[in-house]
């Protein structure tokens, strides 16, 4: 069992390097979207400090919306998807792996490009260490909760769309708490509350996602 | 013994029935060819004897058991061939067999792949990317799942003839009787005319309107 | 426990159950929402501060309060048919979705309407509000999710799901709106401040109420109706339903 999982896990990493260039899409979506902020509102450090972490995140989100088909999309395409499941190996822990090999090849990249928006942004040290943590909690749910509405539409032609209208909607609890984490950080209050909450969703996520999108490909197989 | 069969299966695709109460049983060292014009239903058949998608009707058993109480048994004594190959385009096919290995738990060390890549006419191809292979080349590496997995009982192959040359199809034929001899049973797909020279049954699947 | 369920697996018994219940939902429903209406917006006294736009409350709330029912029972619905393996579940859970969410529009509607006297604006970021708009969003997700599907089997599994992740995540998305909105408190006066309602107020309310819910009820019940012959018209007991019902 866990020499099949290791074997997804290399498999997958070996893969996302080599699409590497599909990869810096969503990320360069990301930066993009930010910057285009300042432009839009005006460059008063003030008012990019207060719209901030919600530019962040909503940008994190969508970005990672970019990203998310192709979690399922080659796999389901050129049949490994079936020959995974007839492998034996359980379905749920696979899952969780190319779920954790996505988070790790196209969110990590995104969280280690935020110092750069923070400074876009005009964020101060404390928001930005919330902002951080918020994200390291945070997009780990995205991506779990994500790949349940991935698995559903992977065998669609025209999941794209429909991927953002099933998925913002649920996204909307976590987009609140990070926000409001990040605006605890500027008054200097404590924000362990927040991530605590969103700590508790990805916990939640993290016991009940994996069968659902295991279920979830399952039903795009037949 | 029965190894597989499948009892009254059904099957229902966008609300239209392409077959009911099909009923049929297979035994080691057995050829069964599941015949039937387009759009009878065929991959489907095979789709739920592999457990892939479920019937509308019926279940299917494997030892006289159904295959999703002893689906671990049953995907170790089971080699699928669909119409997706299964091989990652992005990786070569060294790669794609020995991911696949992992994954069946089948021993086998990168010489014998290569031996055995050789073996199916593909020398000096193994570390090409398998998007750059021909259709039948990719057919050929996705078909050495045949030879690496040497204790199935079962082969479920659906159309696995197609964009093969004469060669290829005469490698695949003898590999098929070799395993058939050795008490393996096979259920297959096909287009082209069955020239096995081995006593075969027939399942035919009726066009329904 | 469940033996009961099972023959309303089978379509033709579902088609003829919503058949024996159809007239009793409408003419309830009918009565209901008539006589309902009448004692609302004639009958109770006027609010002392709000004058008459207080009675919107007679649509707006009925509206809100079983739209988020509606999704419940969509989700119970999808529920039964993945865990039984039901066909006519998922019928059921696809005829009550457009229903909710055309009782969620309701709800929105009526709410920003009655925020233009009391507001002055048509729009403001109340709490209600916003969870009713996210739910509309999560109904429109299920919907065009089976849309998308050719096979109405795999759609309504596949909608199923959807609407159970979307089920879990209701209270999680109406207490976090809520709470979002506590922390900006801007100009909002909640509009359930006042701690009772006077009953000659509150008993039209609950007639409005039991209306909204036998009118969802009807409604569905016609839908899966529907549903049930569209889907089965190759069989013969909907051919034989469908030439009975066009004589008559």
């Amino acid at each position: 069992m866990t020499a099949s999982l290791l074997a997804v896990f290399k498999r997958d990493l070996a893969l996302a390097f080599r699409q590497r260039a599909e990869l810096l899409q969503p990320m360069m979506f990301f930066v993009l979207v930010i910057s285009l902020f300042p432009l839009g509102v005006g460059p008063g450090p003030e008012i990019l400090q207060k719209i901030g972490p919600g530019v962040i995140w909503v940008a994190a989100i969508l970005s990672s919306l970019l990203g998310m088909e192709r979690l399922f999309r080659d796999d389901f395409q050129d049949g490994t998807l079936e020959q995974i499941m007839l492998s034996g190996a359980s379905m749920p822990l696979v899952c969780v792996v190319k779920v954790a090999v996505h988070w790790l090849a196209s969110i990590v990249p995104l969280i280690l490009l935020s110092p750069l928006l923070g400074l876009f942004l005009n964020l101060t040290l404390e928001m930005y260490w919330a902002l951080l943590a918020t994200l390291l909690v945070g997009t780990p749910l995205l991506s779990l909760v994500g790949a349940v509405a991935v698995g559903l539409t992977v065998g669609l032609q025209k999941g794209g769309v429909l991927l953002a209208l099933l998925l913002l909607p649920v996204f909307v609890p976590l987009l609140i708490f990070a926000t409001a984490a990040v605006e605890a950080a500027s008054l200097q209050i404590s924000y362990s509350a927040h991530l605590g909450l969103i700590g508790a969703m990805l916990l939640f996520a993290l016991a009940l996602a994996p069968m659902a999108i295991a279920y979830a490909l399952k039903v795009s197989q037949s | 013994m029965a190894l597989l069969r499948g009892q009254n299966l059904g099957c229902v695709k966008q609300d239209r029935t392409l077959f009911e109460m099909v009923n049929f049983s297979i035994e080691p060292s057995q050829l069964l060819y599941v015949r039937g014009q387009n759009g009878a239903g065929k991959t489907s058949l095979l789709r739920i004897l592999v457990g892939l998608s479920d019937p509308a009707a019926g279940h299917v058993e494997y030892k006289h058991q159904d295959i999703h109480t002893v689906s671990e048994q049953y995907f170790q004594d089971l080699v699928y061939f669909g119409h997706k190959l299964g091989l990652s385009l992005n990786l070569n096919a060294i790669e794609n067999l020995q991911f696949w290995c992992q994954l069946n738990q089948v021993n086998c060390t990168e010489t014998e792949l290569f031996e055995l890549l050789a073996e199916l006419g593909l020398v000096g191809l193994e570390d090409v990317p398998v998007s750059q292979l021909s259709a039948g080349q990719q057919r050929r590496v996705a078909l050495a799942r045949l030879w690496l997995k040497t204790d199935a009982k079962l082969w479920i192959l659906d159309e696995p003839f197609t964009a093969l040359d004469v060669q290829g199809i005469a490698l695949l034929r003898n590999k098929m009787i070799q395993h058939l001899s050795e008490g393996g049973a096979i259920i297959i797909t096909s287009h082209q005319t069955l020239d096995v020279d081995y006593p075969t049954s027939e399942l035919l699947l009726e066009y329904r309107i | 426990m469940w033996k009961w369920l099972h023959p309303y697996a089978k379509s033709e018994s579902t088609y003829r159950l919503c058949q024996t219940l159809l007239p009793w939902f409408s003419i309830s429903a009918a009565i209901t929402l008539i006589s309902g209406l009448i004692l609302g917006l004639m009958f109770a006294p006027a609010d002392y501060q709000q004058g008459d736009s207080f009675r919107i409350i007679y649509i707006h709330v009925p509206s809100a309060i079983t739209s988020m029912s509606a999704y419940a029972a969509m989700a119970v619905a999808a529920l039964i048919g993945l865990v039984w393996q039901i066909r006519t579940a998922y019928m059921a859970m696809i005829a009550i979705a457009p229903v909710g969410a055309m009782m969620t529009f309701i709800a929105l509607f009526t709410g920003a309407a009655w925020g233009k006297p009391m507001w002055g604006t048509w729009w403001v970021w109340d709490a209600r509000l916003t969870s009713e708009l996210v739910l509309l969003f999560l109904y429109l997700g299920v919907i065009s999710l089976y849309k998308s599907f050719d096979d109405k089997i795999q759609a309504g599994k596949a909608a199923g799901v959807m609407s159970l992740v979307g089920v879990i995540n209701l209270p999680i998305i109406h207490y976090s709106v809520e709470w979002w909105n506590t922390l900006h408190q801007g100009a909002t006066i909640s509009k359930f401040d006042k701690p009772s309602i006077a009953p000659e107020m509150f008993w039209p309310l609950m007639v409005n109420l039991l209306a909204a819910v036998l009118l969802i009820g009807a409604i569905t019940l016609k839908r899966l109706q529907n549903e049930l012959l569209r889907r089965e018209i190759h069989r013969p007991w909907a051919v034989k339903t469908l030439l009975k019902e066009g004589k008559s």
